[in-house]
């Protein structure tokens, strides 16, 4: 059973010309979970996952796997399995003949070929040219391809991509799997919600710079909870809530009172004697508090 | 040692898994074949007088020594083939980019001299094997042919086996040079574009011109083409010189080390200018 070790990212730096892509990036990916890896189009996910694997060259930091950097590890298929964003075939190439190149320049068994097509489900594709694959055909290779040397560790670009539902589900199973069996699952996306299930941790980052750090529960309780409260008499609820210097707004489901006290609120409508139809804690959803924390002004 | 062979096994894969080796081959074959059936009966039969001179549009001073005729025909191998090893290597080398395999391919051996090393090694072997398909065509048309029209084909002559030899040998160089090209320019079209314009046009003419004066024609025989028409040891652009090689031509192993350098020469800048630089 390979054994995961943990991703090391310290004050990694990377700019483009004057464009800075990631900004001071630091975080640890532990073994047994899965992290994903989160924020808008164009936050440095990827120039970030480029740079730990040795494809593209930090402007200053460094970022490791258990303090050793990918172009240092002995056998880096083994140690390492990566599926990267953007199509990386030659399209006149069959899956089976594109996984024979790297297992034979990474010195693995010819027999891994078709245990990884079988594994993401392309065993009955292996012949057929990759010019002639789906998007959700594509993304199936690219992890074909990280799982060649069957590595502790495995580090998914928007893995998620391009898939139908099916390849959507069979994903999530294949993700809490790996961790299960001790590796380390490294996912970036650039949605909360493709990856909410199957995540363990959340590294959050915009604009380069991380924003957000803990395991996915730590989401819910940074955003301030509502209390929603309802009555058969709005106006007389609103009265009473306005009274007592409470400020709220009208929802579908009735008034969003900005305390995160219950008793408070049920408390005001007894004494002003409102009836009231239903009470109770909203939390601010994972999405909104996702939303928050990368700001607004990007399209997600 | 072990990983640089299998980076080394990685590149004939890449080669052989995909149908532009043996398009070019083919292709390369049909037209050596053709150039050296044709003229080898054109020149056999001026000889044997079986065509006149005059008949043939051509100057008693064009036709070349009747000694010379086996290794001229012979030598089209290299003399007009050897586009396809430098196509071959820039392809091989500008397809990386293009269809973005190198994020595989590094990933598989991150260190990249490495890999760029297994790629002039895989794709000199790739060329000799296009330059003993070229003599395929050029000796196995041309040698009939000549012996048709009673012209002595030499194949009992050392020094064809041994020109033979030189001429696998330049094919190999030159799909080093197309492999240092697809690194100093990995734009495929564009790279594409160079090896054509150049091999066709630029360096015939360059050629030509300089070989007026002797100081020039000196300076022209460290030209690609002449460097490697000195290490073959002939060819049709030698013959057809005004000056009839006034300068002296270099020697073929030096003409050898030419070729060598300028495939080294570019294989090293290309490392610099693309093949180190970040895969985004
Ligand atoms: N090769 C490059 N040259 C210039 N800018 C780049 C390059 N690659 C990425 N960038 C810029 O870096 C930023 C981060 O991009 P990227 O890492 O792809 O983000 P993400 O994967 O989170 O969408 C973006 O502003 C992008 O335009
Ligand atoms: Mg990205």
């Amino acid at each position: 059973m390979p054994i995961g070790t943990t991703i090391e990212f310290s004050h990694i730096h990377k700019s483009f010309g004057a464009t800075t892509a990631v900004n001071d990036l630091s975080f640890t990916v532990e073994p047994g979970r899965v992290t994903g890896f989160l924020g808008p189009n164009g936050a440095g996910k990827t120039t970030s996952l480029r740079m730990l694997l040795g494809l593209v060259a930090p402007t200053s930091g460094t970022a490791t796997f258990g303090g050793i950097r990918y172009r240092d590890l002995p056998q880096p298929l083994h140690t390492v399995g990566a599926a990267l964003e953007a199509a990386s075939f030659h399209p006149g190439r069959s899956a089976a003949n594109h996984l024979g190149v790297y297992t034979r320049a990474a010195g693995l068994p010819r027999t891994r070929v078709t245990a990884v097509l079988e594994q993401v489900g392309l065993g009955a594709h292996a012949e057929q040219r990759v010019g002639g694959y789906s998007l959700g055909m594509r993304q199936r290779l690219g992890l074909a391809y990280a799982l060649l040397g069957d590595p502790g560790v495995l580090v998914l670009d928007e893995p998620i991509n391009g898939l139908d539902p099916e390849g959507i589900k069979w994903i999530r199973g294949f993700l809490r799997a790996m961790a299960a069996e001790g590796r380390t699952v490294l996912v970036s996306s650039h949605l909360l919600s493709e990856v909410q299930q199957s995540v363990d941790d959340v590294v959050i980052i915009a604009r380069g710079a991380l924003v957000h750090l803990g395991p996915l529960s730590s989401l819910e309780t940074d955003a301030a909870p509502q209390i929603v409260v309802d009555s058969p008499d709005r106006e007389a609820l609103g009265a009473a809530l306005r009274q007592a210097g409470l400020t709220f707004s009208v929802g579908r489901t009735g008034l969003l009172v900005a305390t995160p006290d219950p008793a408070l609120v049920g408390h005001l409508a007894f004494a002003a004697g409102v009836e009231i139809s239903s009470l109770h804690r909203q939390k601010a959803g994972l999405e909104d508090s996702f939303l928050a924390l990368v700001g607004e002004g990007h399209t997600l | 040692m072990s990983s640089l062979l299998n980076a080394i096994g990685a590149e004939f894969a890449k080669i052989l898994t995909t149908r532009l080796w043996w398009i070019l081959a083919l292709v390369l074959f049909g037209y050596i074949g053709l150039l050296a059936g044709g003229l080898a009966a054109l020149f056999a039969g001026i000889q044997s007088g079986a065509i006149s001179p005059d008949a043939a549009g051509t100057s008693s001073g064009g036709i070349p020594d009747f000694g010379t005729l086996p290794p001229l025909v012979y030598s089209f191998a290299s003399s007009v083939g050897y586009v396809f090893p430098v196509l071959i290597g820039a392809l091989a080398t500008t397809g990386e980019f293009r269809h973005q395999t190198l994020t595989p391919t590094f990933l598989a051996s991150p260190r990249r001299g490495q890999v760029l090393g297994a790629k002039v090694i895989a794709l000199f072997v790739v060329g000799a094997v296009f330059g003993v398909v070229a003599l395929a065509a050029s000796v196995g048309i041309g040698a009939p042919v000549m012996n048709a029209f009673d012209v002595d084909p030499m194949l009992s002559d050392a020094a064809t086996w041994w020109l033979i030899g030189r001429i696998v040998l330049a094919m190999g160089l030159w799909a080093i040079i197309g492999v240092g090209l697809g690194v100093l320019v990995p734009n495929q079209v564009a790279s594409i574009v160079i090896v054509l314009a150049f091999t066709q046009f630029v360096e015939p003419l360059l050629r030509l011109a300089a070989s007026f004066l002797e100081v020039t024609a000196r300076i022209g025989n460290f030209l690609p083409g002449a460097a490697s028409d000195a290490l073959v040891g002939a060819s049709v652009f030698t013959m057809a010189s005004p000056t009839g090689g006034a300068a002296e031509a270099l020697d073929w192993w030096q003409g050898g080390l030419v070729l060598l350098a300028y495939a080294l020469a570019a294989t090293v800048g290309g490392y610099a200018v693309s093949w180190k630089r970040d895969v985004t």
